[in-house]
């Protein structure tokens, strides 16, 4: 008998923090190093994603009765990659100076390991309601994970955040943390931080439940 | 500027100073996810190489003929189809579609052929091969070859744009396999706990993409040595 799935509301919820797409699952990771020198860039990537996402998710569990398994994740490429293509020409249209500035990294949603992964676990399966709350579950994980890359990255490095100076203007400006190196040592300390706060809850309750 | 210096410092370009996986920051989940021994790692590298190189040949050949602005075949089907010949015909509004379906079949072919010729070949590619068809590397080096297209004063004939991909991969190659030559010695180290696994490997990418910013500006090094060597 197949496990029970998810309602739709547990999916929005997994999709924020307990499945966090880039602090638990470790997916979609070029855009999140890529985009996260500034607060301005990573937000507009967020909100391209979640658009690619949300419309794919949406799509699939549509057809999902017309999927035959081996054609599964071709047909899932190609759905999200004609929302990239409008997402794309749309950035480039409207937002053109942010379109330059993300340059390759828009066109890569289509490779983006969190969609795929959604549309095969959750959107193939599951209703249309079910998949959209998770595509705005995850949407919102993945959003709340590049800002807060981001804003390391963008108030060490420059000392400002979306822009307005929050640090004094004596503040140097750590360099490297705007450059490549900076972003991966970003997200390095902070998976650490994150795994050591969820280890630290983990203890917390095996104590409590030793004591009860 | 001489065609065989153009491509040494495409190649150096791709492979050293702009690096897939350290500089532009594409194929990081088999960085990090293949990249715990130096035998399967420098196997990656080298499918990956194998299919960017096909990849980038397929998809030249469809940007130069087809998705380009101003390329031969729509253009001819557009003066066949009784259109005004002045017009300038853009198909590049598909390209993406065009070059996904491109990758995921070339990775299914390559697939098929070497699994019927080179058995010993495909038993040590495993599992690597259907996954490259998500490893944004490829896509990456398509992108950028078609980003030379769009401009008909610079296009890139084919031998530039194997040249970037080759470079690209063999880039990729590099960085995977120091990455699992340093993880191996990890392995006996006394990591803090919560950075055990990726946090760990993401602060020794960081080191790597320090050391490869040393690379910087070496092109222009090569380019006055290569202008000196073939004047």
């Amino acid at each position: 008998m197949p496990r029970e799935q998810p309602t739709a509301l547990e999916r929005f919820i997994n999709g924020i923090l307990p499945e966090n797409p880039i602090y638990r699952q470790l997916l979609g990771m070029c855009p999140v190093l890529a985009v996260t020198n500034g607060m301005k860039p990573a937000m507009t990537m967020a909100a391209a994603t979640a658009f690619v996402l949300i419309c794919a998710n949406t799509i699939v569990s549509l057809i999902r009765g017309l999927l035959k398994p081996h054609l599964r994740i071709l047909v899932f490429t190609l759905t999200i990659a004609t929302f990239v293509t409008i997402a794309d020409r749309f950035l480039a249209a409207y937002v053109y100076e942010m379109s330059k500035q993300l340059g390759p990294y828009v066109p890569l949603i289509i490779v983006n390991c969190l969609i795929i992964s959604r549309c095969e676990i959750c959107a193939s399966k599951q209703g249309v309601g079910v998949a959209v709350a998770d595509a705005f579950g995850m949407s919102l994980g993945f959003a709340l994970a590049l800002a807060s890359i981001a804003t390391v990255r963008e108030i060490l490095g420059s000392g400002t955040w979306l822009g307005l100076p929050v640090l004094p203007a004596a503040w140097p400006g750590w360099g490297i943390m705007v450059l490549p190196p900076g972003a991966f040592l970003t997200l390095g300390l902070l998976l650490g931080i994150a795994e050591w706060a969820s280890q630290r809850r983990a203890a917390g309750k095996r104590q409590e439940g030793g004591t009860r | 500027m001489d065609t065989l210096a153009t491509l040494i410092l495409i190649f150096v370009g791709a492979a050293l100073i702009n690096n897939f996986v350290l500089h532009y920051f594409v194929g990081i989940c088999p960085f990090l996810g293949v990249s715990r021994r130096v035998d399967t790692a420098f196997g990656m590298g080298c499918a990956v190489t194998f299919v960017i190189s096909i990849a980038a040949l397929l998809n030249w050949t469809f940007t130069y003929f087809v998705l380009r602005p101003g390329a031969p075949l729509p253009a001819w089907v557009w003066a066949a189809a009784g259109g005004d010949p002045g017009t300038q015909v853009d198909l590049s509004v598909l390209s993406y579609i065009i070059y996904i379906f491109v990758i995921a079949s070339s990775v299914q072919l390559v697939e098929m052929y070497v699994r019927k010729f080179f058995p010993p070949l495909y038993r040590s590619f495993g599992v690597y091969l259907p996954l490259i068809t998500t490893n944004c590397a490829i896509l990456f080096a398509c992108l950028e070859i078609m980003k030379q297209m769009q401009d008909p004063t610079k296009l890139w004939g084919l031998h530039e744009a194997l040249t970037l991909a080759v470079g690209g991969g063999i880039g990729f190659t590099i960085a995977i396999s120091l990455m699992a030559g340093i993880r191996e010695e990890l392995d006996l180290c006394d990591v803090p706990r919560p950075l055990k696994g990726a946090g760990i490997a993401l602060i020794v990418a960081g080191i790597m993409a320090m050391a490869f910013m040393g690379f910087t500006g070496v092109d222009k090094g090569v380019h006055e040595a290569l202008s000196a060597l073939l004047r």
